[in-house]
């Protein structure tokens, strides 16, 4: 059965107050970092799934990022996934 | 006529609420293993403070697949009382028996604390001891307690006089300084606030006990 790679990156929804990112913002300010105008912060989940194809393997973790991995209240999420050639574990 | 309270791996503040309703209060109260499914002869269900699961990805999204909370969802259904403090109170949003979700508070401090709040709504039983507008002191003690909701949830907890308690000083960036909402039935109630904590004099504050009381009333 082929595997899949998927990332899974799952940020505050825009109208979402991110105070940690606010902090690391000002941070950055301190630093020296010049230019900044936003500074988000957000979660990628790396996963490796094995499935019968592609739309399968879209369809579970599509459902897995709906009901777990992000809160739909405050977070949005974007998948991305490529085919593992077979056999390869990273 | 007895009270059960939630133990998930975590939670820290399951002995205190017995201490609470048992000790000071008389209620006869049970602890409640999270791989349980079994509610029989409860009044009410207590979620109580603490790290469920290590709250390992958001606040309350593991414990949101516990055994134990898929018969609460049934059991609220058939109007069972729960109560969701602090811990709690998160695990009842990502379980969607209440609206919104709790998030870092705004100041990114841990904030523990005796904090005053104002009675916003007695409609239900949990408060209806007390008057709107009446001044009450409970402890908070959490990082993630800033309540967020869209603006039409905003508006229907007000028209459906949902807010339980706000605060009068808000402490972590709430929304319309929410502390403690009611679903629409008002069986279910989760606040940040801490009653358990305030249920002796000793502690500071006995304002916790008519909230502990109503589990049973």
């Amino acid at each position: 059965m082929p595997s899949f790679k998927a990332q899974v990156l799952v940020s505050l929804r825009p109208s979402v107050l991110d105070p940690a990112g606010e902090a690391t913002k000002s941070a950055a300010n301190r630093l020296g970092i010049q230019g900044l105008e936003s500074l988000r912060i957000g979660k990628s989940i790396e996963i490796q799934i094995h499935a019968p194809n592609e739309q399968e393997a879209r369809r579970r973790i599509e459902l897995l990022s709906d009901r777990l991995l992000a809160n739909p209240v405050i977070e949005d999420w974007t998948l991305e996934m490529k085919p593992l050639p077979s056999n390869r574990v990273e | 006529m007895s009270i059960g309270i939630v133990v998930f791996p975590g939670s820290n503040c399951d002995r205190d609420v017995r201490w609470a309703t048992e000790g000071c209060l008389n209620i006869p109260t049970r602890f409640l293993w999270h791989e349980t499914r079994d509610l029989s002869g409860l009044e009410a269900v207590v979620l109580p403070g603490g790290f469920s699961y290590g709250d390992y990805l958001r606040c309350g999204a593991i414990a949101r697949f516990a055994p134990v909370l898929e018969s609460i969802i049934d059991y609220v259904d058939k109007g069972g009382k729960v109560l969701g403090i602090c811990n709690g109170f998160q695990v009842l949003t990502e379980l969607g028996l209440l609206p919104g979700a709790l998030t870092r508070n705004q100041n990114l401090n841990f904030i523990c604390e005796d904090v005053s709040l104002k009675v916003g709504s007695t409609r239900t039983k949990w408060l209806n001891a007390k008057e709107c507008g009446d001044l009450i002191k409970l402890p908070i003690a959490h990082g993630e307690g800033r309540y967020q909701c869209s603006t039409d949830t905003l508006k229907l907890l007000q028209d459906e006089e949902r807010i339980a308690l706000s605060y009068v000083s808000n402490p972590n960036g709430s929304v319309a300084d929410i502390a403690g909402i009611t679903n629409l039935k008002g069986n279910v109630f989760g606040l940040m606030p801490h009653p358990e904590r305030a249920c002796d004099p000793l502690t500071g504050s006995i304002d916790g006990r008519s909230i502990l009381l109503s589990l049973i009333s």
